[in-house]
């Protein structure tokens, strides 16, 4: 599905002292199949613009198209909207309510009028895609899981909608690193399995740099910069001006750079570091 | 040195109700002191029994075996149990759920409000507490109005008008933005290094803990490892196994090390490893 934002404008509290632009003059286009990263401080829009894509908030200006259609439009069926746009809000877990894994799953499709086996086959197949196995989990209470086990029912719950597009608020926050690198993994796993289009709220860049199609940088309610990972590291040093977290073997690089060592401006990963590294000290010694 | 806090041979377990499985083991024989005035940092995966140690630290939870004392005191004993309390503060991950008031200042001095404290000196500690955490021009500001890194160090300076001698920080900055993980993490730095106070601190983010005194790694209850950032970081492939990371100046110096590269083991921390890359290039 594609999605096309014209010139989107979001106030908070308008008209009051502490009336907020959240967004201004936002346009960006995301293509089908798309898998975007949307990286940005807390303040920078970030949250504010992913909840106008399924109509939560309604924009003070602009215009959002859902597959050309307009969905700011008087008269649009939001359900309709929100079954093809699945959004997953920041700290899911908070939201699961049933007394077994499946039953929660479960709530999505069975209020969307479908048929109990559909609904069963929709739990079984969204559990698979979360990596929760069905006979394991099915039957226990969510509340007993593990922080990361309950993300990714509360994900599966979701997927189980089986949205267009899915969009996550930073998914992986206050996950332990492994089951914050787990998540990414089922994220990829999702993406090339159901050929959704994947909209990653995040403000970690280490995380989406190495998986999405394209990133846009968000900063004060605009546009900072987007385009694929490669091009958005060419600015590193723009995003270090506004604080932005870089990837670590990027930082690394500038901490070299400043004490006047050269090095090569692309590097990005660990292992890209090791070799310049190598490299640079065998020719010292 | 003295310990602020001892605990030995701790065991904790959580009953399941309703449940026919059997209670679950949440500590395994934690033995640990904790030096007046040092920086602990706590790692461990979710589920290893870092939280579940923060709680017994100052009696929200007992133990189910073994004792934990704090200055001595006896955190099962329950005439001690408030004295325990104003000596150890605690700090949660969620600052939302650590308000209580609709006023900065209020909020504040809720702490030594209920402690019976008299109105001048709840003043002198509202003022001292919010200078502490860089929050004092906010005083009269409304808590849900701030940014999750300033709620944050509200929570932290409610904690500072206790007077405790300790406090425990259990993942403070897990909900926070880098710049909210900065300011707080500043803040925690600060109250060691300037106000003595003796910091523990629970955390996933491994450059949090570069720079504490000593690092415990926990895993299924236990204590798997114990000792100077420095003897821990080394151990990278270990930590990796523990579902662990590994600050990324350290991580590199290893994979460089690998390489047959003569790298320090002491050097954990971006600028070390720069200052030792500059010299040797």
């Amino acid at each position: 599905m594609s999605i096309r934002i014209e010139n989107l404008t979001h106030i908070y509290n308008k008209g009051l002292s502490y009336e907020t632009v959240a967004l201004d003059g936002v346009s960006l286009t995301i293509e089908d199949k798309e898998f975007v990263g949307i990286i940005g401080h807390t303040g920078s829009g970030k949250s504010t613009l992913i909840q106008h894509i399924n109509g939560i908030l309604k924009p003070e200006n602009g215009r959002i198209f859902i597959n050309d259609t307009d969905i700011t439009e008087k008269g649009i069926k939001l359900s309709d909207i929100r079954k093809r746009v699945g959004l997953v809000f920041q700290y899911p877990e908070y939201q699961l309510f049933e007394d077994t894994v499946e039953k929660d799953i479960a709530f999505g499709p069975s209020n969307m009028g479908l048929s109990p086996e559909e609904v069963d086959e929709r739990v079984r197949e969204s559990m698979e895609l979360v990596g929760l196995a069905y006979d394991e989990f099915a039957g226990r209470s969510p509340f007993e899981l593990s922080g990361g086990q309950k993300r990714r029912v509360a994900i599966a719950g979701v997927i189980a909608m089986r949205p267009e597009v899915l969009i996550m608020d930073e998914p992986t926050a206050g996950l332990d690193p492994k089951a914050h690198k787990d998540i990414i993994e089922m994220l990829v796993k999702l993406h090339k399995m159901t050929e959704c289009n994947i909209l990653l709220v995040s403000h970690n860049m280490e995380d989406v740099a190495e998986i999405v199609d394209k990133i846009i940088v968000m900063h004060s309610g605009k546009i900072f910069s987007q385009g694929s990972p490669a091009e958005i590291y060419k600015e590193r040093d723009r995003l270090l001006d506004i604080g932005l977290e870089v990837p670590q073997a990027m930082l690394f690089m500038k901490k070299l750079e400043d004490r006047g060592i050269s090095v090569g401006k692309d590097v990005m990963t660990m292992d890209e570091a090791v070799e310049e590294i190598e490299k640079l000290l065998r020719k010292g010694s | 040195m003295e310990s602020i806090i001892r605990i030995q041979d701790v065991t904790f377990e959580y009953k399941r109700t309703g449940s026919e499985t059997s209670a679950i083991l949440a500590l395994d024989g934690i033995s640990l002191d904790i030096e007046k005035g040092s920086f602990t940092a706590i790692i461990g995966v979710n589920g290893s029994g870092k939280s579940t140690l923060a709680k017994n630290m100052n009696g929200l939870m007992l133990p189910t075996g073994g004792k934990v004392y704090v200055n001595g005191m006896d955190t099962a004993d329950e005439s001690g149990i408030w004295d325990v309390r104003q000596t150890i503060g605690m700090v949660f991950q969620n600052p939302d759920n650590q308000m209580v008031s609709a006023v900065v200042e209020d909020d504040i001095a809720f702490g030594p409000e209920n402690l019976g404290v008299d109105p001048e000196e709840i003043r002198r500690r509202v003022d001292m507490s919010l200078q502490a955490v860089g929050m004092y021009d906010f005083r009269k500001k409304a808590p849900h109005m701030l940014s999750g890194g300033q709620k944050q160090r509200i929570a932290i300076a409610g904690v500072v008008a206790m007077l405790p001698e300790c406090i425990v920080f259990d993942e403070p900055t897990a909900m926070l933005d880098p710049q909210g993980r900065r300011e707080v993490l500043d803040i925690v730095e600060k109250l060691n290094k300037e106000s003595g106070k003796t910091i523990v601190l629970i955390t996933h983010f491994m450059d949090e803990v570069a720079n504490a005194d000593r690092i415990v790694v926990m895993d299924g209850g236990k204590i798997v490892m114990d000792g100077k950032p420095q003897e821990i970081f080394v151990r990278s492939d270990e930590l990796k196994k523990l579902g662990l990371d590994v600050p990324f100046a350290a991580e590199l110096a290893c994979r460089l090390r690998q390489r047959g590269i003569d790298i320090p083991e002491n050097i954990i921390l971006m600028d070390e490893l720069a200052d030792h890359i500059k010299e040797h290039c």
